[in-house]
């Protein structure tokens, strides 16, 4: 017996601002969070600009005890998590901490604690690593964070799938509250991506954009890295009724696979498997989507493959849809992106409307979609669907209906 | 260098980082006709920068299609001595 299952609460934490409101107005008002990066000195990349977390002063959040055991990438995800839980309201009790999952995404966990790490020891050759950097580092530390602040004692476990681990994350959330696994459920993902080491392999990559982040558009130039962490609270239509929360939107559907076609190359076969795959999960037909929020990575490839995926599996249906990428805005923050995109789209579903594809100049036939361009859209749309589409070729999808 | 010194060592990269027979390299293979996909090509890219020490942009690197290619582009970078530090160039 499946249960439904709904939003109940929302955190966000990005370059659009340290919480949901400030989140949603840079969304709607088309507003890019891209700015030259703060913590890399100029000159040593071939690009210059990124979407980083603005004013983080972990300590008005942590003591300095506490601020010193976790990496910014697991600061940002507790901030996400207790936003959301405030949010949805929840009461705990003995047993509500024991039937709550928390299931998180990171691509990249504390990679900015190893960089300094690794500094010290081959740069400055101090012999000594710091002892907190395994805790810091590994990618569960978010998880595990949220659970020793909440005392939540369910099933709590962080997936890593590059691009599309918070969107894995938010769907095995979400299957587990609809099969009675678990009552309640945070879920979302967390990363933090700006150091020099990890930088300079994107750069080697050639796929970062050397101005800014232009999805769908003809002159688009590759993706912009961001930072950031989004947290959703998921429980049943039953449960948040009967508290009488506030309900955001209802989790419908979520849809899976893998490629098994390359190792960075994208497949719209595999991509348009995953959306096909998330519409029988949630029993929707095509004509049934109003919305998607794009993966729109801005690189050539991404945004002409998912294009091609969308046409297959919408056939006609694709030129009633409307699409936008806000990673054009808050940057692609890898293990987060799926989480800021559910986000943005349950917010989306709620409030009636769309957020657009910031910094669009000019069609690209092979990017054939209404892309929202550059000014957020008034529209009522009954269900929508969010796309993660990772390196390695794991695809994951999310499905939503609006309440 | 000579142009002939420059092709061969474009071509003996090409090789090694693709885990081919030298001979199948020439001057005039396309990275089609060598099986290189994109991933293939940033990787040779990233290979022929440590070798000659030069960086190639970005715009550069996305028309880079043949090994002519490689050794015309990393020819106009000697010349312009972008990035390039003599002494690795002539190691």
């Amino acid at each position: 017996m499946n249960a439904r299952v709904v939003v109940s609460g929302v955190g966000v934490i990005s370059a659009l601002g340290h919480n949901r409101q400030e989140f949603w107005e840079s969304l709607t008002a088309g507003r890019s969070g891209i700015r030259p990066l703060t913590s890399i000195s100029p000159g040593l990349l071939r690009f210059e600009n990124g979407a980083e977390v603005r004013d983080w002063d972990p300590l008005r959040h942590f003591d300095e005890k506490e601020a010193g055991l976790l990496d910014r990438f697991a600061q940002f995800g507790a901030i996400a998590a207790r936003e959301a839980v405030a949010d949805a309201g929840v009461e705990w009790s003995a047993e509500l901490r024991e039937e709550t999952a928390i299931v998180t995404g990171s691509c990249v966990g504390g990679q900015t604690t190893e960089d300094e790490g690794f500094v010290n020891l081959y740069q400055k050759n101090i012999p000594r690593v710091n002892p907190l950097t395994i805790p810091r580092t590994m990618e569960n530390a978010a998880a595990s964070r949220i659970s020793l602040e909440m005392g939540i004692v369910g099933p709590t476990y962080t997936i890593s799938t590059a691009c599309s681990s918070s969107n894995h994350a938010v769907g095995q959330a979400f299957w587990m509250v609809r099969s009675g696994a678990v009552r309640m459920a945070i879920t979302g993902g967390s990363e933090a991506v700006f150091s020099l080491g990890f930088l300079k392999a994107w750069e080697a990559m050639r796929v970062v954009s050397p101005d800014t982040c232009r999805p769908f558009s003809k002159d688009r130039k590759g993706l912009i890295l961001g930072e950031g962490a989004a947290m959703l609270v998921l429980e049943t239509l039953e449960s948040a009724e009967a508290r009488g929360a506030h309900i955001y939107a209802e989790v419908v559907g979520f849809g899976m696979g893998s490629d098994a076609f390359h190792i960075t190359q994208p497949s719209a076969d595999g991509a348009a498997r995953a959306m096909r795959s998330a519409l029988s999960d949630a029993g929707l037909k095509p004509e049934g989507i109003g919305y998607i929020n794009a993966h729109g990575t801005a690189t050539q490839a991404n945004d002409a493959t998912e294009t091609a995926a969308i046409r297959k599996v919408f056939g006609t249906h694709a030129d009633r849809l409307q699409v936008s990428s806000t990673k054009s805005m808050h940057g692609h923050t890898l293990g987060a992106a799926g989480a800021l995109e559910a986000v943005a789209t349950v917010l989306a579903l709620h409030n009636g409307v769309l957020p657009p594809t910031a910094n669009y100049n000019e069609p690209d036939p092979v990017c054939d979609l209404d892309v929202i361009p550059n000014q957020a859209r008034k529209a009522q749309v009954e269900c929508a669907l969010s796309n993660s589409f990772a390196f390695g070729g794991l695809n994951a999808v999310l499905a939503f209906r609006s309440r | 260098m000579s142009h002939e010194e420059l092709t061969e060592r474009v071509r003996r990269i090409i090789a090694t980082a693709q885990h081919l027979p030298e001979e199948k390299v020439t001057a005039d293979s396309t990275f089609a006709e060598l099986n290189i996909d994109s991933l293939d090509g940033i990787n040779i890219l990233f290979a022929v920068e440590s070798e000659f020490n030069v960086n190639i942009p970005d715009d550069a690197a996305q028309n880079i299609r043949s090994v002519r290619d490689v050794v015309d582009g990393i020819a106009k970078l000697l010349a312009e001595g972008t990035g390039g530090n003599k002494e690795a160039v002539r190691a």
